[in-house]
């Protein structure tokens, strides 16, 4: 299989074709290797400066994509929502035009709007990689899950994946369909009806309310973390409630296939969606998420940074 | 002054006529039609190949002044009109500070009548400030010229104030036109809820929204025997509604715009705030539903909802973007479709665009009767056109049909008399 990377952008897994997803997860394989030397370094992207530009909180994949950079020897600098450009009205079309004017090769982005990326990628030059648009897709997190997955259960063809909890609001889950659904995956989601978005099925996934119907059947559990203030919404009544028929409990986990792997992409709301026992448990590939997400994100700023434009 | 406008194909709904006439001019008024007029004129138009009709009437716009001048004012705007073939538009209160008193009204026809372009027929505040609380001086907007009302934009939440509102208008026979929304179904969306929502990450409007709003408004039509109209139906579910209860005889009337019979919410794919309007684009369905209820009468007007927003505010985040589109340039020739796909007749659309419009108004035009005052639209059917940024007369640019290849365009247009659009290039 030979297959080019001609994109300067990273905007969605929808876009991608199975052999471009392929080509990333292979190239972060061989990049997760410089994580475990002694000078954790490759000179990939000496010369090559890439923002992080994060207009909504975040530690771990800010901190990520830092990391990543730096293993590849990129140059990489940090903005904030909190800075005071974004702070003081400026739109996200001026505030990314004036990073581009000072010649950054790619731009990390996470915002609360969907599309924001790929808005940002018509309007400006450089690279756009998505770091999280909204509800829309978060392509990284998805593909480290492919990847995840992948190192655990050795292919993606015919593994059951279940996505449980607040489909609706989340960009993990829409990113975790396409990429899974290119590669063969069977998706189920799993929620309450009222955060299970409509016409969803056409997505190409089976959808149940009941976890407990079909927990047995599941090669992976990926669990979404439930945001405490969706109970405003009416979306569910209370945490409790929701706890007591979708947090993945010791007592649920007995349903599971002993095999089955319990993914999460954090921060986790311990017992509420995940009892800790389950957390720190065997089954869980948690951290291998963490650690899997700084190779993809090398392979991502790799490809992408190195394209010709 | 006697103007005579020869070789045309007469499109006149309310007098039947649909044949090769003439129209004579005289002054103000229409002094004549017939089929040969052997009269001496100070000036003859030649219509041969076009359609002559009563002036189109757009019952629905947004000039946004004052308050919003830097997306459109009212000589734009009417210009804008007049380019498309209307000779009246109804602007709507939603302006800054909201049109709800009588020099509001006043204002607006004061800058109407300087121009001297084309009608302007406002739409006067149902509520004060439209805040759904406390009903505006009806009898007041009336005496400075508001020939309707409505709180477009807004929603009015509490029926017990539409209610109130369908009574009290009932005095002065002025037709209520309602935007309806449920604020709790529309929660904070921002497309048409369905596969393409979910697929994009934008949150949904479902069209119960638009329906749920429907139903109440019929019913409280139905209780007053007030007259209401629905602003811009977009949905299948609305038009069944307001379908039965025309059929059992309720006293609504109703009108869609161009965009609900041309585009789906696929239009917005790829996040293009162009198609970014509300009530959303919806599915093929709803623009089925849409046609069947402008061929079976359910519809009875099309309007614009002519909505100018800056370039700058249309170019951003998806969610960030205002609602609303351009319409009064491309409305015309996006109707013509209609009665190319044999949906309508000219003859009904000229009556969706111009008598009952008039008739819902009860403004005395939409019609070429002896002694009506001369409003005359004069179209090219075969035109084609590429509708371009740059010839738009609206200071805003936002609409999804730029790049697209139109046919049919207004040629020449008659506003009380005066020959103010001659060969598609204004004269005043």
């Amino acid at each position: 299989m030979e297959v080019r990377w001609t994109r300067k952008d990273l905007l969605s897994l929808e876009e991608l074709s199975k052999e471009e997803i392929e080509l990333i997860l292979q190239t972060a394989e061989s990049f997760k290797e410089v994580s475990s030397r002694e000078i954790k370094k490759v000179p990939a992207l000496r010369g090559k400066t890439i923002a992080n530009l994060f207009f909504e909180p975040s530690t771990r994949t800010r901190t990520s994509f830092e990391i990543a950079a730096k293993r590849l020897s990129a140059d990489i600098v940090n903005f904030s929502s909190s800075d005071s450009s974004t702070s003081k009205g400026e739109s996200l079309r001026d505030t990314a035009k004036n990073i581009e004017a000072m010649h950054v090769d790619t731009i990390v982005m996470r915002h609360s709007s969907s599309g924001s990326a790929e808005y940002l990628a018509r309007s400006i030059r450089a690279g756009v990689v998505n770091a999280g648009d909204g509800i829309h897709e978060h392509p990284t997190q998805g593909l480290l899950d492919i990847f995840t997955i992948r190192e655990r259960k050795k292919k993606l063809e015919w593994i059951k994946v279940c996505l449980v909890g607040d489909i609706l609001h989340s960009r993990v889950a829409r990113s975790n369909i396409w990429g899974l659904k290119k590669l063969g995956a069977k998706i189920t989601v799993c929620g309450p009806p009222t955060l299970i978005p409509t016409k969803i099925e056409e997505l190409g996934v089976e959808v149940c309310y009941d976890l407990d119907k079909i927990i047995g059947e599941q090669d992976v559990l990926n669990i979404l973390r439930i945001q405490l203030e969706r109970q405003k919404g009416a979306f569910f009544p209370s945490i409790r409630e929701y706890a007591a028929e979708y947090g993945i409990s010791k007592e649920r986990m007995k349903k599971a296939k002993p095999d089955v792997i319990i993914m999460h992409p954090g921060p986790v709301n311990r017992g509420v969606e995940l009892a800790s026992e389950v957390a720190d448990g065997d089954r869980s590939v948690i951290l291998d998420q963490v650690t899997n997400g700084v190779a993809v994100r090398m392979a991502v700023l790799f490809l992408t940074t190195l394209v010709e434009r | 002054m006697k103007v005579l406008i020869k070789n045309g194909h007469v499109v006149d709904p309310k007098n039947k006529i649909d044949e090769l006439m003439s129209v004579l001019i005289e002054d103000r008024h229409i002094k004549k039609v017939a089929k040969t007029i052997s009269e001496k004129t100070d000036k003859e138009i030649d219509a041969k190949g076009k359609i002559v009709c009563p002036g189109l009437i757009d019952m629905h716009v947004h000039l946004r002044q004052p308050g919003h001048e830097y997306k459109e004012n009212i000589e734009s705007g009417l210009r804008a009109a007049l380019k498309g073939g209307f000779t009246g538009v109804c602007p709507m209160p939603n302006t800054n500070p909201v049109a709800d008193s009588r020099s509001d009204m006043e204002f607006m026809r004061g800058e109407a009548g300087r121009l001297g372009l084309i009608n302007l027929w406002p739409i006067g505040a149902v509520t004060l400030k439209e805040e759904g609380k406390e009903l505006t001086e009806f009898g007041e907007l009336k005496k400075g010229g508001a020939v309707g009302l409505s709180d477009d934009g807004q929603p009015i939440s509490d029926s017990n104030i539409l209610r109130r509102a369908l009574e009290y208008a009932k005095k002065f026979n002025l037709v209520i036109m309602v935007h309806c929304q449920d604020e709790g179904l529309f929660c904070d969306g921002c497309m048409n809820e369905g596969a393409v929502s979910t697929r994009l990450g934008i949150l949904g409007i479902p069209a119960e929204a638009e329906s749920v709003e429907v139903s109440r408004d019929i019913q409280l039509a139905d209780l007053t025997g007030g007259r209401l109209h629905f602003c811009h139906i977009s949905s299948q579910k609305s038009l069944n509604l307001i379908r039965e209860a025309k059929t059992h005889g309720s006293r609504v009337t109703a009108e869609t715009c161009p965009h609900y019979f041309h585009l789906t919410d696929e239009a917005v794919l790829h996040y293009n705030t162009h198609a970014k309007m509300n009530p959303p684009l919806r599915t093929q369905e709803d623009v089925d539903a849409v046609k069947k209820a402008l061929k079976d009468n359910v519809l009875d007007a099309i309007a614009t909802d002519h909505a100018p927003h800056s370039e700058s505010e249309k170019d951003a985040e998806f969610d960030k973007a205002p609602f609303g589109i351009i319409g009064l340039e491309t409305s015309l020739p996006l109707s013509l479709k209609l009665v190319e796909e044999k949906i309508l007749t000219l003859s009904d659309l000229v009556r969706k665009m111009s008598l009952n419009p008039a008739e819902i108004l009860k403004v005395d035009r939409g019609h070429l009767s002896e002694g009506a005052v001369a409003d005359i639209t004069i179209f090219d059917l075969k035109l084609e056109w590429t509708v371009e940024k740059e010839k738009l007369e609206s200071k805003s640019k936002n609409s999804p049909f730029l790049g697209w290849k139109m046919k049919g365009k207004a040629t020449d247009v008659i506003v009380q008399g005066k020959y103010v659009l001659q060969n598609e290039e204004i004269r005043i």
